[in-house]
C-alpha cells in the first residue's frame, strides 16, 4: 500500500509542484494519473520512489516511510518499486539481458554485481521476464538495435526481474506509435492482473486511461482535482481536470485500439 | 544598368580597417627579433652550420643495419614501458575522472580541486617528470614507467571526465530507481556509456607514450633513448640513423594499428 500524507513540493524558485496531496493506493490497483503537462504528474510519481524529494508531508510504502529513509534502507524500499520511463532509459550499448539483470543489483553484494556474477536463478528470472513480454529472442541483442516499443518492453522486463511490488510508469507510451502503445499498455495490464503488482501510470491521453485504469486520479496545478473509479470519470470531469473543453486529439487512439 | 537604382539607395559599407592586422604582424616580428637577440641566434650562424648538417647526414648514411640486433631489446623495452605506463595511468584515471565530472560528483568543493590537481599534473613535462623519478628511484625503466603513468593519468582522466559529462542521465535515473548503490550505478549505467571512448583515449595515450618513451632514455629512464646518447657520444652517426629509422617505423606501425582500432571502437 502506498500512502501520501499531505505531500507538498515547492521548487527552489518558489513554484509549487505538488500542493498538499493526500491519497492512498491499495495493493493490486491499476491507477492512471491524468492531467496537462506541468500539472505535476511526473513530480508525483517521482516522489513515490524519491527520485524527487518532497518538501512537506510524508510518503509511506508498505508501512515504511520512504521520506525518512536513507542509505541502505532507502535502496531497499526502492528495490520493491519498479519504474518505467518515457525514454526507456536502457543502457543502449549493452545487451538486452544485461539491461534486465540490472534490475537484480539490489539483491546481491556490490562486488558480485560489478563482476556481473548473477546466480543461476537470477538468469532464469531474467529470461522469464523477457518471455512474459514476448521478447526473449532478443536477449543477446544490443539494446540500441531494438525499436522503441521493444525497448519499452525490455524496460518492463527489467522491472519484472526486479520483482517489484509496485510499478510506476511515467508516460510509458508517449514516444510510441498507437499500435505499440497498445502492446505496452496490454503488457502492463496483464502483469498487474497476473502478478497483482500495484501499478501507477501517468498518461496524457484520455482513452487509454479509461480503457486500462481501475481508478483515475486527475491532477491540476499540483492538486488532486479528481479521484475515483473509471465510471465516474466522465467527459465533463476530464474537462474539469484539463480546465477546458476536451479536444478530439486528446482522446486519441479510439480508432487505433 | 538596372543596378544603378540600388547603388544609389544603399550605402556600401566601408572596408574594415587593416590597421589591426598590420599591428599584429609588427608585434609578431618584434617578438621573433627580440627572442633571436636574447638567445644570440643569428641566421648567419645557421648558414655557417649548414655544411656541418650536411656532413652529419653524410655520416649517417649508409645506416649500419646490423645494429638493429643490438637495440631490439631496448626498443621492446620502450614499448613495454609505454604499455605499463599507459595501463597504470588509465586505471588510476578512471576513479579520478568520476570525481571530476560535475554530473556524477555533485559537490563543487570535490570536483573543482580534483580538476585543479589534474591540470597541475598535466603541466609537468614528461621528460622533467622522468628526471625527477630517476633521481628518486635510480636509473632504469622503472622511473620511465612512472613518468609515463603520471602523464597518462593526467591526459586520460581529463578526456574521460569530459566524456562523462556528456552521458545520458536516463540510465542513471533507472539504476537509482532499481535501488542500486553508487558503485553499482557507476558500473551499470556510467561505464557502459563511456567504455568505448575510454578505450579510445587509452589507445591514443599509448601512441603518445611510445613516442615519449623513445626519448626518456636521455635522462636515464630506460628504453631506446639511452642509445641515442651513446651513439651520438661516440660519433657513430651511422648507428644513430638506424635508431631513428627503427623508432620511426615502430611509431608509424603503432599509430596505424591504434588509429584503426579506434575507428572500430567509435
Amino acid at each position: 500500500m502506498i500512502e501520501l500524507k499531505n505531500v507538498s513540493k515547492t521548487y527552489a524558485n518558489g513554484t509549487k509542484g505538488l500542493n498538499r496531496i493526500s491519497l492512498s493506493v491499495d495493493k493490486g490497483e491499476f491507477v492512471v494519473i491524468v492531467g496537462l503537462s506541468g500539472a505535476g504528474k511526473s513530480t508525483l510519481l517521482r516522489s513515490i520512489n524519491r527520485l524527487h524529494d518532497i518538501t512537506e508531508g510524508e510518503i509511506i510504502i508498505d508501512g515504511s516511510s520512504i521520506t525518512r529513509a536513507s542509505g541502505k534502507r532507502l535502496r531497499r524500499i526502492r528495490r520493491d518499486i519498479g519504474m518505467i520511463f518515457q525514454s526507456f532509459n536502457l543502457v543502449k550499448r549493452t545487451t538486452v539481458l544485461r539491461n534486465v539483470l540490472a534490475g537484480r543489483v539490489g539483491y546481491h553484494p556490490t562486488w558480485r554485481t560489478i563482476l556481473g556474477l548473477f546466480p543461476k536463478p537470477d538468469q532464469e528470472l531474467a529470461f522469464q521476464a523477457l518471455e512474459r513480454v514476448n521478447i526473449v529472442e532478443k536477449a543477446y541483442t544490443r539494446a540500441d538495435e531494438l525499436s522503441g516499443g521493444q525497448q519499452q518492453r525490455v524496460a518492463i522486463a527489467r522491472v519484472l526481474a526486479q520483482e517489484a511490488k509496485i510499478i510506476l510508469a511515467d508516460e510509458p507510451v508517449a514516444s510510441l506509435d498507437p499500435l505499440t502503445t497498445k502492446q505496452v499498455m496490454d503488457d502492463l495490464k496483464r502483469i498487474n492482473q497476473d502478478l497483482g503488482i500495484t501499478t501507477i501510470v501517468n498518461l496524457h491521453f484520455i482513452d487509454p486511461a479509461r480503457q486500462y485504469a481501475t481508478r483515475i486520479i486527475g491532477l491540476r496545478a499540483g492538486e488532486v482535482v479528481f479521484d475515483g473509479p473509471v465510471e465516474d470519470a466522465t467527459d465533463e470531469k476530464f474537462s474539469e481536470i484539463y480546465g477546458r473543453p476536451l479536444r478530439q486529439d486528446e482522446m486519441l487512439e479510439e480508432h487505433a485500439i | 544598368m538596372s543596378g544603378n537604382q540600388h547603388t544609389e539607395r544603399r550605402v556600401r559599407p566601408q572596408a574594415p580597417g587593416r590597421l589591426k592586422h598590420y599591428m599584429t604582424v609588427v608585434l609578431v616580428l618584434l617578438l621573433l627579433w627580440g627572442s633571436a637577440v636574447q638567445t644570440e641566434s643569428t641566421l648567419s650562424e645557421l648558414i655557417e652550420g649548414l655544411p656541418n648538417v650536411l656532413d652529419l647526414i653524410r655520416q649517417m648514411f649508409p645506416p649500419k643495419w646490423s645494429y638493429v640486433r643490438h637495440i631490439t631489446d631496448a626498443m621492446l623495452d620502450t614499448i613495454r614501458m609505454a604499455l605499463l605506463g599507459t595501463t597504470i595511468g588509465a586505471i588510476a584515471a578512471l576513479p579520478v575522472a568520476v570525481l571530476s565530472a560535475s554530473n556524477l560528483t555533485r559537490t563543487r568543493w570535490i570536483y573543482m580541486p580534483v580538476r585543479f590537481l589534474l591540470n597541475l599534473v598535466r603541466t609537468i613535462p614528461d621528460l622533467l617528470m622522468a628526471a625527477i623519478f630517476v633521481a628518486i628511484f635510480g636509473l632504469g625503466p622503472l622511473p620511465g614507467i612512472f613518468a609515463l603513468a603520471v602523464f597518462s593519468f593526467g591526459l586520460i582522466a581529463k578526456l574521460t571526465y569530459e566524456a562523462l559529462e556528456t552521458i545520458d542521465r536516463g540510465p542513471l535515473e533507472a539504476m537509482t530507481a532499481v535501488g542500486a548503490n553508487y558503485l553499482q550505478l557507476i558500473a551499470y549505467s556510467v561505464i557502459p556509456q563511456i567504455q568505448a571512448h575510454f578505450a579510445s583515449y587509452v589507445l591514443y595515450t599509448f601512441e603518445i607514450n611510445v613516442r615519449a618513451a623513445a626519448i626518456l632514455g636521455l635522462v636515464g629512464a630506460g628504453g631506446i633513448g639511452l642509445y641515442y646518447e651513446v651513439t651520438l657520444g661516440y660519433l657513430e652517426y651511422n648507428k644513430t640513423s638506424v635508431i631513428i629509422l627503427f623508432t620511426l617505423a615502430i611509431v608509424l606501425i603503432i599509430d596505424y594499428l591504434s588509429s584503426k582500432l579506434r575507428e572500430k571502437l567509435l
